[in-house]
C-alpha cells in the first residue's frame, strides 16, 4: 500500500525508486565488478580482536598455547549485545595482546600461528535443521554462529532477528544496494551466490515471521537483479527491486524510504516502520551457518583501488592482515597514497597495515594520490550544496558553523542526532571542509556531557 | 613488501572535482565579457575604471586578508563589480578608495571570505553614493572614439572634477524625473547612458546562463528576482499605463547586473532554497517599488543591501523539514 505510494509513482516517471537529495561519487566498480569470487590461501598469522561487532566484546575463551580448530571459538559472547568471535583457521594461540584495530585504536586481539599442514577441516558440527526450529532457536543458533551485518556496521544478526516486544514485521528488506565506489562484493555475491541469498531470505522471514521480502539492488548491477530475479523460491513472496544509482542509498533509512515510501521517524529504529533491514552479505552468512555449520570466520572482501596492482574479489579468512591482503593482491603502486577499511565515503583510513580484516570489513581500497582529497580548506561560502547533498534534510553549513566553536546543544537542537555520517556533505563541499569529523566529533562531545554530567 | 607513507584523513575520502577557488575565478571568466562589453561602450576610460576598482580591491585584501586569500579570486571579483556599478566617467581616485572600502569595511572587518553579511561590492558603492553623490550620477554618454576619455577620469584627489563630458541621463533617471521613456531596443542594445555594467544585459545574462549551468549560481535567485520585477511591474503597468512596463524595468539599470552577479553572491544570500525564493521576491519586490515610488531613480542597490540583513532570519525561518520529522527542523 504505501509501496505503490513511494516506489511505483516514482517508477513511472522514469527515475526508479530513491529518497531525495544525495550524491554521485565516481562509481570506479569496474575495477572489479567482472572479477569473480576467489579463495584467498592461508596466511602464516591470524589476529582476532575480540572486540569485531556493534556491542559488548566477546570474552577471551582460550589460552596462549591452545591448539585450535578452524571454527573453534576463541571468543564467548559476553551477553545478548555480543557475539562470540571463531578461530578462521587451523593453528596455535600464539599470544593475545594488544593490537592495531582498523578502526584506529588497540584492541586485545587472539594472535593465531596458522599450522601449514592441518587440513583445516571444521570438526564435524551439528547442522541445525531450520525448520523445526522456534524463533528462539533460530536467534540462538545465528548468535552462535556469530554472524553480524556485513555491511561494515557489524550489528549482531540475532538482535536484528528479535525485534522488540511483539512488533509485526511485515516486510523483510534485503540490502543490496552497495552504493560505496569501488566495493563489489555484495554485487559479486548476488551474481554467484544467488540461491545462498535466498535460503538466508527464508530463514530470516521464518525466524521474523515476515510475509514478504524486497530485495533493493542499484540500477547499476543488472547481472545481480537477473540472478536474483531468475532464481526466486515459487514458494516465497520476494521481489527485487531495482534501485535508483546515488549514494548513499544502502543506508538503512534512505533504502526504507526508497522500497517502502516510508520515513522512519526521527530518532527511532527501522521496526517503527514494521521492517528489518538486512545486508544481502549477512543473509549469505545466516545460510551459510545453517548450510554447514560453519560460523561466520571468513568473509567476501573487495580489494580495489588505483593504487593496488591486482584488484579482486576475494574470500578472506577473518583475521588476516592488510599486508598479507596486499601481497597476495600484487602490493601497491609507487603512488598509492591512503589505504581505507571500508569504502571511501565512510571508511576509516589507516595507519598501520598490521590491521586485520575483521567481520565489518566489507572493502580494502587503496586510493592513489590523485584520487585523494586535497588539504586546503577554505572559509564556508554559504553555497549551500550541502543542503542539497544531506540526504536527511539537515543544515551541514550551519552544524559546522557551530561544530567549530563548540556550541553542541544547538547542534542537537538542530536534530545531530539525524546526521549518520554518510560525508555526502563533505563530498560536495567546494571549501573541502572536514563536515562528517566535525559532526562525529560534536556527537561524541554531546555523548560525554551525557555521560558526566558537569 | 614496502611499507608506503600512508597519508591518514577522515571520511570522506573523496571529493567531488570542484573547490571554491575554482568557483571564484569562474565567475571572473564570466566577467570579462562583460569588462569587454563596457569598454566597447565607453572607451578606454572603462578599462581603467575596472582596473582601478580591481586593483584596489586586491591591494586591500592583500594588506588586510589573513594571507594566501588572493588567490581564491574573491577580492578580484568585488573589485570588477564595485567597477561596473560605477558610471564611466567616475574620478579614479574615488574608485580607488572604494575598493579600499568594499574590502576594507565590506569583507574582512567581518572576518574575510565567508563572514560578511553585505555584499562587499555593493558596500563600496553605497559609501561612494554617500560620499560622491554628484559624481556618481554624472553619466557620460556611450559610444564615440574609444580613446576619447569621458569625465575627468584624473582628477586630483579632493579636488573639484572638471565634469565637462557630453552626459546624459539614465533611461530610469529620464523616466523619474522628465517623464520620457527609451526604446526597449536600445536598452538590450546597450547603447544607452549608464554604469558601465548596467548596458550589457545581454552580455550579463550569457554569462548568468552559463554559471548557473555550472551550478556556481543558483538559477532560483536571479529568476525570482526577475519574475517579480517582470510581474509587479507588469501589474502596475495594466493599472496605470504611465508607469513602465516590464521589459523596460527588466532591462533598465543595474537589475541585470544585480540580479545575475550581486544577488546571487554565495556568502550573502540564503542557502535554502526556500529562503533563495523568499530573499529573490523581497528584492523584485523592493526594486520595483523604489524604482516606481522612491525619491531614487535606481533601487537594484539598497533592494539587495537590505535583503543581505534579512539573510540570517530567512535562512533561520526556512529550514528544511528534516527526514522523519513532521516540523520543520528550524529552532
Amino acid at each position: 500500500m504505501d509501496e505503490a505510494g513511494g516506489a511505483v509513482q516514482l517508477t513511472f516517471l522514469g527515475l526508479g525508486p530513491a529518497f531525495r537529495h544525495g550524491v554521485h561519487p565516481p562509481e570506479e566498480k569496474e575495477l572489479t565488478r567482472e572479477l569473480p569470487i576467489r579463495r584467498m590461501p592461508y596466511p602464516d598469522e591470524l589476529v582476532l580482536p575480540l572486540r569485531q561487532h556493534a556491542g559488548k566484546p566477546a570474552t577471551l575463551c582460550v589460552a596462549v598455547g591452545d591448539h585450535v580448530e578452524r571454527g573453534d571459538k576463541v571468543g564467548e559472547a559476553d551477553g545478548f549485545m555480543s557475539v562470540p568471535i571463531h578461530a578462521s583457521a587451523a593453528g596455535t594461540v600464539t599470544a593475545v595482546a594488544w593490537w592495531p584495530h582498523p578502526d584506529g585504536s588497540m584492541a586485545q586481539a587472539v594472535r593465531i600461528k596458522v599450522d601449514r599442514f592441518a587440513p583445516q577441516v571444521a570438526r564435524e558440527r551439528m547442522v541445525p535443521h531450520w525448520e523445526g526450529l522456534t524463533r528462539a532457536e533460530v536467534v540462538r543458533a545465528v548468535q552462535e554462529g556469530g554472524v553480524v551485518g556485513l555491511g561494515g556496521a557489524a550489528f549482531p544478526t540475532h538482535v536484528k532477528l528479535s525485534p522488540p516486544g511483539d512488533r509485526d514485521i511485515a516486510t523483510l528488506i534485503i540490502n543490496g544496494a552497495e552504493c560505496e565506489p569501488y566495493l563489489t562484493s555484495d554485487h559479486r555475491t548476488m551474481v554467484e551466490y544467488p540461491h545462498r541469498v535466498h535460503f538466508g531470505i527464508r530463514i530470516m522471514m521464518h525466524a521474523l515471521g515476515a510475509t514478504r521480502c524486497v530485495i533493493g539492488v542499484e540500477k547499476n548491477k543488472p547481472d545481480a537483479i537477473e540472478a536474483l530475479r531468475n532464481s526466486v523460491p515459487g514458494d516465497l513472496d520476494v521481489r527485487v527491486l531495482p534501485l535508483t544509482v546515488k549514494y548513499p542509498q544502502g543506508a538503512e533509512k534512505m533504502l526504507i524510504k526508497a522500497v517502502t515510501g516510508v520515513e522512519v521517524p526521527s530518532g527511532q529504529l527501522p521496526v517503527a516502520a514494521g521492517v528489518v533491514v538486512q545486508n544481502v552479505g549477512s543473509v549469505a552468512a545466516i545460510a551459510e551457518v545453517f548450510e554447514t555449520g560453519l560460523p561466520l570466520i571468513e568473509r567476501i572482501v573487495t580489494v580495489s583501488g588505483h593504487g593496488l596492482r591486482r584488484p579482486a574479489n576475494l574470500i578472506v579468512p577473518v583475521g588476516t592482515m592488510l599486508r598479507d591482503l596486499f601481497a597476495f593482491c600484487g602490493g601497491v603502486t609507487p603512488d598509492a597514497a591512503e589505504v581505507i577499511v571500508g569504502g571511501p565515503m565512510m571508511g576509516l583510513a589507516q595507519a598501520n597495515l598490521d590491521a586485520p580484516v575483521t567481520k565489518g570489513t566489507t572493502g580494502v581500497v587503496v586510493l592513489a594520490r590523485t584520487d585523494t582529497r586535497p588539504s586546503r580548506v577554505y572559509p564556508c561560502i554559504h553555497c549551500g550544496r550541502c543542503l542539497d547533498a544531506c540526504p536527511m534534510f539537515l543544515n551541514p553549513s550551519l552544524l559546522g558553523d557551530f561544530a567549530r566553536v563548540g556550541r553542541y546543544d544547538e547542534m542537537a537542537e538542530l536534530h545531530l542526532a539525524d546526521c549518520m555520517l554518510c560525508g555526502s556533505c563533505a563530498y560536495v563541499c567546494p571549501s573541502n571542509i572536514p563536515l562528517s569529523q566535525l559532526f562525529q566529533a560534536s556527537k561524541l562531545a554531546l555523548r560525554r556531557r551525557v555521560a558526566v554530567p558537569a | 613488501m614496502t611499507n608506503p607513507t600512508l597519508l591518514v584523513t577522515a571520511s570522506p575520502h573523496l571529493g567531488a572535482r570542484d573547490s571554491t577557488p575554482r568557483i571564484m575565478w569562474t565567475v571572473v571568466a564570466t566577467l570579462v565579457p562583460v569588462c569587454i562589453a563596457a569598454a566597447w561602450f565607453f572607451g578606454v576610460g572603462a578599462l581603467l575604471q575596472l582596473g582601478t576598482a580591481a586593483a584596489a580591491a586586491v591591494l586591500a585584501e592583500r594588506v588586510t586578508g589573513k594571507g594566501g586569500t588572493l588567490a581564491d579570486g574573491s577580492a578580484l571579483i568585488t573589485g570588477l563589480l564595485l567597477g561596473l556599478s560605477l558610471p564611466a566617467g567616475f574620478p579614479l581616485w574615488m574608485t580607488f578608495l572604494g575598493g579600499i572600502f568594499a574590502i576594507g569595511f565590506g569583507k574582512s572587518i567581518w572576518g574575510g571570505l565567508g563572514f560578511n553579511v553585505f555584499n562587499p561590492a555593493l558596500l563600496g558603492r553605497a559609501f561612494l553614493q554617500a560620499a560622491f553623490p554628484v559624481a556618481i550620477t554624472t553619466w557620460p554618454r556611450a559610444g564615440g572614439s574609444f580613446w576619447a576619455l569621458r569625465g575627468d577620469l584624473f582628477a586630483l584627489p579632493f579636488a573639484r572634477p572638471h565634469l565637462d563630458a557630453v552626459t546624459s541621463a539614465t533611461p530610469l533617471g529620464l523616466l523619474k524625473f522628465e517623464g520620457q521613456g527609451t526604446p526597449l531596443l536600445d536598452l538590450v542594445r546597450g547603447t544607452t547612458t549608464g554604469s558601465l555594467g548596467e548596458t550589457a544585459a545581454l552580455v550579463i545574462l550569457v554569462g548568468g546562463v552559463y554559471l548557473a549551468l555550472r551550478g556556481y549560481l543558483n538559477w532560483r535567485i536571479p529568476a525570482g528576482i526577475l519574475l517579480t520585477v517582470a510581474a509587479l511591474s507588469g501589474l502596475l503597468h495594466t493599472v496605470d499605463p504611465a508607469k513602465p512596463d516590464a521589459a523596460f524595468m527588466l532591462f533598465s539599470g543595474g537589475l541585470m547586473l544585480g540580479a545575475i552577479y550581486m544577488a546571487t553572491d554565495l556568502v550573502t544570500s540564503p542557502v535554502t532554497n526556500g529562503g533563495r525564493w523568499v530573499f529573490a521576491v523581497g528584492i523584485g519586490v523592493l526594486v520595483v517599488a523604489i524604482r516606481v515610488w522612491g525619491g531614487l531613480p535606481e533601487g537594484v542597490m539598497y533592494a539587495i543591501l537590505f535583503m543581505n540583513a534579512l539573510v540570517p532570519f530567512i535562512n533561520r525561518a526556512t529550514q528544511p523539514r528534516v527526514f522523519g520529522t513532521r516540523l520543520s527542523g528550524a529552532t
